[in-house]
């Protein structure tokens, strides 16, 4: 009971340190001399396994516990991270994420089958991997890629460098100016020690009787959280001797040792300044590696820098009813001022007008995530896919920065999947048959996002085998999708487009990844489900590009409002052809169909009251039609009146109406009206 | 009104008229009162389904109350109002007649729907579903209303 606040924060810092194993771990796999990689993967697991064990997710933490033992060896070098181990760590990753899924859900952890993963864990662990297919052989003396540099490893090996940033060089000095000495502490627990945090506490308060405590590794907030091993370093400003100081320390109990070095800081450089002796023996060893070091902290101090506050969608959503509901007044008062000619006051709506415009805009922009939040999970994807299919592949990932609404972005990831799956098995050829067609033997697959005027597109390109349009002719007749006379008459574009149909599949086989012919329907349909359309280009033995185009927010759409009887309804512009009045006898009745003729064209006609259910009026001298557009078919909505053009935010009916189809949002108009937004796709059925 | 200590055992009912009788719900429940204004009729919906209005910019269902407990359709006049109530994550309008007062009963004075049965009460036997209790306040009788029911929680509404 008392973790259920704590629950949400789990979960979403669980789900991030599982991205980021995933995330390094492929990274790993590339280059498995990879240092900061195994360091990072090892910290994620860590932080899960403390995270899981405080919750009392016991499983997960043995879990991540037999993995950090795996992980540990890579690190020292003891092990060398060979595909067969990599394996097994993806798998037990993937086992996480189920288990906490699972908690996410409510259910138990457990349900998800560990036995096998730990045990292969602990035999590699154990260094028994004869076990295993595998052609890994723990890798005793290896010469080392990088230094270690981690904390546990550093037990005996008392000192640690200290990275000074240029504040606190300028704090020692200043100290040192005034006749006081900056001491550099390491302080070690013995290892039995339980309250850690305890501990830390105590040093703290101790030395801050005897000075100032200008700098701590790890971090005070991490040291309060027991975010370290068994060791910890302070940076101390006071005026006491360095064995004064020990003195103190050693008092406090549970402490196993404790050494104090006066720290002398060059003048200021930009670049971080390490303390004195002890680190530099490493540098000797091999001098690239401090550099790769000082990048990783680098690094980390970048990724800290851009403070963030995690704000669920729901908030989101309020603030932009309540910023809608601010420009609704502002209308009302722009009217009063109008009315009464009240120029104080029409001159005061203008700038209030300027204020909740911008306003509107940083709430739509808050409302941005880039689109990486998506494709991070493809490089795990492809890799999966490729050795299942036994093809090689590269994926390329660009403009991961592109924005889109939370929205889109929650709904987008599905059919990408669909897409990049599609693409590796239909696409890319098998490695010989590419170097037979004079290919490299590595496909490329690429996923592109970028702005484009108020959209974005998503490509997903290939450089496979393409789509081969008599293929597809042939199979969409076989399949009755269409006739004979229909393929004949379609040029290679229009026939290739054919894959996006319900129930067409041209693999002859059908695999587990794709070619059951429902993906590219259910891809065609949530995109456009989304506002958004999806397009594809080929050329044989070039390979293809399947084009997303999507609205870059599902909040606010452009719409034409129009009116029938006392209702206003919004239908989305972007299924709009044209608008034409007519009267009524341009209205022609075929097979008990009423339509209309424009430019030879035969266009059906919806008479909205009629669709709507409302009770039927006469029909006046001139009636305006919308002609409406979903894929290639047409026809007429007919209206009583035609309001405008207009930018609106959608809003749901909320649950107790969500079931009428026909109309698929609401909006609250200038004059605080609400019309209803169409479904032009169920109102032509 | 008289300032009215709420004592542990009281519950307090926003009252208010439908007909000429007076019916009642838990206060927790009450978000606003609001008078009525536009409301724009939503296509395929129940008849008791009076469509949606603009409550501060987000667009809330109104229930015609009347309608749906089954009583006799009658005009809208000056005193009829919007009852705002919240369920647990549905928020509804409600059309009532009147809004009389919030009253203070004492819960041994409530009556449960289960022991009222049809017998007592004038209420459409139909409709029994919709009654959760009758409070009795000095021989004034209110009846309670079930929410639940009413917002068709248990998947009546489609």
């Amino acid at each position: 009971m008392d973790n259920n606040q704590y629950m949400e924060m789990f979960l979403e810092e669980s789900r991030d340190h599982l991205q980021s194993l995933n995330e390094r771990l492929l990274d790993l796999e590339q280059d498995p001399t990879d240092s900061d990689a195994i360091n990072e993967i090892f910290r994620s697991a860590h932080t899960l396994k403390g995270m899981s064990a405080t919750m009392g997710y016991s499983k997960i933490a043995e879990l991540t516990h037999d993995m950090e033992n795996v992980l540990d060896l890579i690190r020292n070098d003891k092990l060398v991270a060979n595909e067969d181990i990599v394996d097994v760590l993806f798998k037990s990753i993937d086992a996480l994420q189920q288990m906490v899924d699972n908690v996410s859900n409510g259910e138990a952890e457990d349900l998800v089958e560990v036995k096998d993963l730990v045990d292969r864990l602990n035999q590699i662990a154990s260094g028994s991997t004869e076990a295993s297919p595998a052609k890994a052989a723990p890798v005793v003396n290896k010469q080392p890629a990088a230094p270690i540099t981690e904390k546990s490893t550093e037990k005996s090996n008392s000192q640690q460098d200290i990275v000074l940033t240029d504040i606190d060089i300028d704090l020692i000095q200043k100290a040192k100016q005034s006749g006081l000495r900056a001491l550099h502490i390491n302080v070690e627990l013995i290892e039995t020690c339980v309250l850690k945090a305890v501990r830390s506490y105590m040093v703290m308060s101790a030395l801050d009787e005897v000075g100032d405590v200008i700098k701590t590794i790890p971090s005070t907030e991490d040291l309060e959280q027991e975010k370290f091993e068994y060791s910890f370093d302070i940076v101390l400003i006071t005026g006491e001797e360095e064995q004064q100081v020990k003195n103190i320390l050693m008092e406090i109990s549970e402490i196993q040792n404790v050494t104090v070095q006066v720290l002398e800081v060059e003048a200021p450089v930009k670049a971080p300044v390490k303390a004195a002796a002890p680190a530099v023996v490493k540098d000797d060893k091999k001098p690239a590696a401090p550099d790769k070091k000082k990048q990783a902290i680098q690094h980390h101090d970048n990724m800290k820098s851009g403070q963030s506050v995690r704000v669920g969608i729901e908030k989101l959503d309020s603030l932009m009813n309540l910023v809608g509901e601010l420009v609704i007044n502002k209308t009302r008062l722009e009217q009063i001022g109008n009315t009464h000619r009240i120029a104080e006051l029409v001159e005061t709506v203008e700038q209030m007008d300027r204020v909740t415009g911008d306003l509107q805009s940083i709430v739509m922009k808050v409302r941005m995530v880039p689109v990486g939040q998506v494709f991070n999970r493809f490089p795990r994807v492809v890799r999966d896919l490729a050795k299942e299919l036994n093809k090689e592949v590269n994926l390329t990932i660009e403009g991961e920065d592109t924005e889109l609404d939370r929205t889109v972005i929650d709904e987008i990831g599905d059919p990408l999947v669909h897409l990049i799956r599609n693409s590796m098995d239909h696409g890319v050829e098998h490695p010989d048959d590419r170097e037979a067609k004079g290919k490299s033997r590595v496909g490329q697959v690429g996923l592109i996002a970028r702005h484009e005027g108020n959209n974005v597109i998503i490509m997903v390109t290939d450089d496979g085998a393409g789509i081969n349009a008599a293929k597809v002719r042939s199979k969409a007749v076989e399949k009755g999708v269409v006739t004979q006379e229909d393929a004949d008459n379609m040029t290679d574009a229009e026939a290739v487009r054919l894959v996006f149909l319900p129930g067409f599949s041209t693999s002859d086989v059908i695999t587990d990844v794709s070619g059951r012919g429902v993906g590219m329907d259910v891809v065609r349909t949530t995109i456009e489900a989304l506002g958004g359309v999806i397009d594809v280009e080929t050329k044989e033995n070039e390979g293809s590009i399947f084009k997303i185009k999507l609205p870059l927010t599902l909040a606010i759409i452009q719409a034409l409002l129009v009116n029938v009887q006392e209702e206003i309804y919004a239908i989305p512009l972007a299924a709009i052809d044209s608008t034409i009045n007519i009267t009524p006898e341009d209205i022609k009745t075929i097979q008990n169909k009423e339509t209309i003729v424009i430019r030879g064209e035969i266009i059906p006609i919806v008479r909205l009251d009629k669709a709507l259910n409302l009770e039927a009026t006469e029909d006046a001298e001139e009636l305006y039609v919308v002609i409406v557009h979903v894929g290639d078919k047409k026809c007429g909505i007919m209206v009583d009146k035609l309001i405008g053009q207009q930018e609106i935010v959608i809003k749901t009916l909320g649950k107790l109406l969500s079931g009428i189809k026909v109309i698929s949002g609401a909006t609250v108009l200038g004059n605080g009206q609400i019309a209803l937004i169409l479904d032009v796709a169920i109102l032509m059925q | 009104m008289e300032q009215h200590e709420v004592s542990a055992n009281e519950v307090q009912i926003v009252a208010f008229k439908l007909k000429r009788e007076e019916y009642g719900i838990s206060i927790l429940n009450v978000e606003e009162i609001k008078r009525l204004t536009d409301i724009t009729r939503v296509p395929f919906t129940p008849d008791f389904i009076k469509g949606v209005m603009n409550l501060r910019g987000s667009v809330l269902p109104v229930i015609d109350l009347k309608k749906r407990i089954g009583l006799p359709d009658a005009k809208y006049s000056d005193a009829t109002r919007i009852i705002v109530v919240k369920l647990e994550d549905i928020t509804v309008g409600m059309i009532v007649d009147a809004v009389t007062e919030v009253l203070a009963i004492d819960s041994t004075h409530i009556t449960n729907a289960k022991q009222i049965t049809s017998t007592e009460s004038d209420v459409h036997s139909e409709s029994n579903k919709f009654l959760s209790g009758i409070g009795n306040l000095n021989n004034r009788l209110v009846i309670l209303l079930n929410l639940s029911e009413i917002l068709g929680l248990n998947g009546e509404i489609k």
